[in-house]
């Protein structure tokens, strides 16, 4: 240990000037800066831990293979298997690679202290959980990518009919399922019983997102229910961008596809709201002794 | 709320940190709620290093995270650089540097990556090679933290904690875990932030190390401080002690001397004789004059002010007297021990 340098700091001449407050731009761009250094670390250790990372990547590319290798499938008339397997894909991605890796990282890192640490930084609350969410985000986002890129050259198949009720589902349900994850931590003591506690989030909103068997199948007031479950409106604004297909089974055209996004939209917008201020209430940034 | 423009004047005049009557509660306003501190108030001027003792459980980590701002008050007033430091956390913290108890990084993680990722988050950082030449831990950068020894965390802890050269340090037990040698070394950064114009908050178990880097203290008791001052005032607050063994064949007792404090007179374990004084220099001209006067050989006479380890010691003796039912930890133990081996223990 040498005490060289130390009289270099800025301490010595800082004392008599306010620090300067940084403009809005400044702010945001600074904002950015820490997030983008919390998420490299983030990804470092995601790079490093072989499991999470064979679950992120593995889960959805599997889930793409079953949908699009299932016979039942090719047999439907006017299946679109591109269309099919890229909203399989975004739902899993969104489940695996967002919520279940995001809720062991956020663990973690509060059993380890590190979001306490964090805390005591000059990083903002949700700088935190962004900038420890953004690799798992981005391992989502890539493969949603990838597979769409993939599936359209596979399969072939029309051109989607609106891209932007697909990029609002992608974005919002990143949200959601962030928002998710940050309140799974609180009921959420270790790494190992993350198993447990994210199975209701994991089985029940994809059981009755309607990837599986057509919602209308269901009761009049369990369907009603199922439809504001947050994977549902992925769902369905993935296969309304893809192929124009509504919520009761019509088709739309690119002009008639806005409005029938606006119901979806507005169900995943209310669970940000909702996830956002529930997780700003119950969100613990240390483990309970 | 905007706090932006503090003078810096007013600042320096009420101390870069005032604590003003601190509550700080645990668990709710029940009967199962525990209040860690209790109405504690200081502050501390600018450039200097003021020390936080007490024993564990006395409230000083509780009332750090308060002025760090990590959690809020229940009652009372704080202010770091002129601001609340919870409500203006935006203003405040780039000012500030923090280093908790222990803990916080990912074990997956090597030094100088850890050290990087906590640059990216600073306005303006010192550069990582500086901050590990600063605490010796150059060496060790591509190691992975989980690899590190208790000691090396600890000094990679301080690297953080001043990597964004801090106007206002906190340190809470920077040293604990820390070899002799790592200890002094620290204490050497220390200095030269401190030369540097950093203020410092430090808590501290080591009473050499307040001893050694404080200008002023306070020590904590039970949520409250029940003294303060400079090392050597806190110190003054206790007796002078002067210890002495009388020839054996010698039949009068010793005379009362001026300064003594009642019942002070005590015969040791070892068939010597301590004297507890309020005015060291008094009391032992007036033993030595009666020993000359009589042609007395007074064996193995010892006369010191008293330690601020004395002084700590004593706070907590006061409290377990009062019914306080304190848990002794370790630092009360091995010093009381120490105590009645002087032959002063009651």
């Amino acid at each position: 240990m040498t005490t060289d340098g130390v009289g270099r700091g800025p301490a010595s001449n800082r004392g008599a000037s306010v620090s300067p407050r940084p403009g809005t731009r400044g702010a945001v761009a600074d904002g950015v800066r820490r997030i983008v250094a919390l998420g490299r670390a983030e990804a470092l250790l995601l790079r490093r831990n072989a499991v999470a990372l064979l679950v992120a990547l593995t889960t959805p590319a599997a889930t793409m293979f079953m949908i699009t290798s299932s016979s039942e499938s090719g047999a439907v008339e006017g299946f679109d298997a591109a269309a099919s397997a890229v909203t399989g894909l975004a739902a899993i991605a969104l489940l695996a690679a967002v919520y279940y890796n995001l809720v062991t990282a956020l663990v973690a890192r509060r059993e380890e202290l590190v979001l306490k640490r964090l805390r005591a930084g000059e990083a903002s609350d949700s700088e935190i959980v962004i900038g420890t969410a953004l690799p798992a985000v981005a391992v989502a986002w890539a493969q949603i990518v990838l597979g769409s890129v993939a599936a359209y050259a596979l399969f072939g198949t029309a051109a989607p009919v609106n891209v932007l009720p697909a990029l609002a589902a992608v974005v919002l349900g990143t949200a959601v399922f962030v928002l998710l994850a940050a309140l799974s931590t609180v009921v959420t003591r270790s790494v190992e019983m993350a198993q447990v506690t994210t199975m209701p989030v994991l089985i029940v909103p994809l059981a009755l997102c309607g990837l599986f068997f057509p919602l209308d199948d269901l009761p009049g007031p369990l369907e009603q229910v199922a439809r504001m479950l947050p994977l549902t409106p992925v769902v369905d604004l993935m296969r309304l961008g893809l192929t124009g297909t509504t919520t009761d089974g019509r088709t739309v055209e690119l002009a008639g596809s806005f409005g029938e996004a606006a119901g979806p939209v507005l169900v995943l917008v209310a669970w940000v709201a909702l996830g956002g201020w529930a997780a700003r209430r119950w969100f613990q940034w240390e483990p309970r002794r | 709320m905007d706090e932006t423009r503090v003078d810096q004047a007013v600042v320096d005049e009420a101390g870069v940190i005032t604590v003003d009557n601190l509550w700080r509660r645990y668990g709710g306003s029940g009967a199962g709620g525990f209040d860690a501190v209790r109405g504690a108030g200081f502050s501390v001027r600018r450039g200097e290093l003021f020390a936080l003792l007490g024993t564990n459980g006395a409230g000083k980590t509780s009332t750090l995270e308060v002025l760090e701002g990590l959690a809020s008050p229940t009652r009372g007033r704080v202010r770091v650089l002129g601001h609340d430091p919870r409500r203006a956390r935006r203003l405040v913290r780039p000012r500030i540097g923090i280093m908790l108890q222990g803990g916080g990084f990912p074990s997956g993680l090597t030094v100088a990556e850890t050290l990087r990722t906590w640059a990216g988050t600073l306005s303006s950082p010192r550069p990582v090679t500086e901050a590990l030449d600063l605490v010796g831990l150059r060496g060790r950068a591509g190691v992975y933290l989980r690899q590190l020894s208790g000691g090396e965390l600890r000094r990679l802890d301080l690297a953080a904690a001043i990597l964004g050269r801090p106007e206002v340090l906190f340190l809470d037990e920077p040293t604990t875990g820390l070899d002799p040698e790592s200890r002094r070394a620290t204490w050497r950064l220390v200095r030269g932030l401190l030369e540097s114009g950093t203020t410092v908050l430090l808590t501290t178990h080591y009473l050499e190390e307040a001893e050694t880097l404080a200008d002023r203290l306070a020590i904590m008791h039970r949520g409250r401080i029940v003294r303060s001052g400079t090392p050597a005032e806190v110190a003054a607050s206790q007796p002078s002690r002067i210890s002495f063994a009388l020839p054996a064949d010698l039949r009068e007792p010793v005379p009362d001397l001026p300064g003594t404090l009642a019942g002070a007179a005590r015969p040791a374990a070892n068939g010597g004789t301590v004297l507890a004084t309020s005015d060291l220099q008094q009391t032992l001209s007036a033993l030595l004059e009666w020993a000359n006067r009589r042609g007395v050989r007074l064996h193995h006479l010892n006369a010191r002010s008293a330690s601020l380890e004395e002084a700590f010691l004593a706070v907590a003796e006061e409290a377990d007297r009062s019914g306080g039912g304190v848990s002794s930890d370790g630092v009360s133990d091995d010093t009381v021990s120490g105590d009645a081996a002087m032959g002063v223990a009651a």
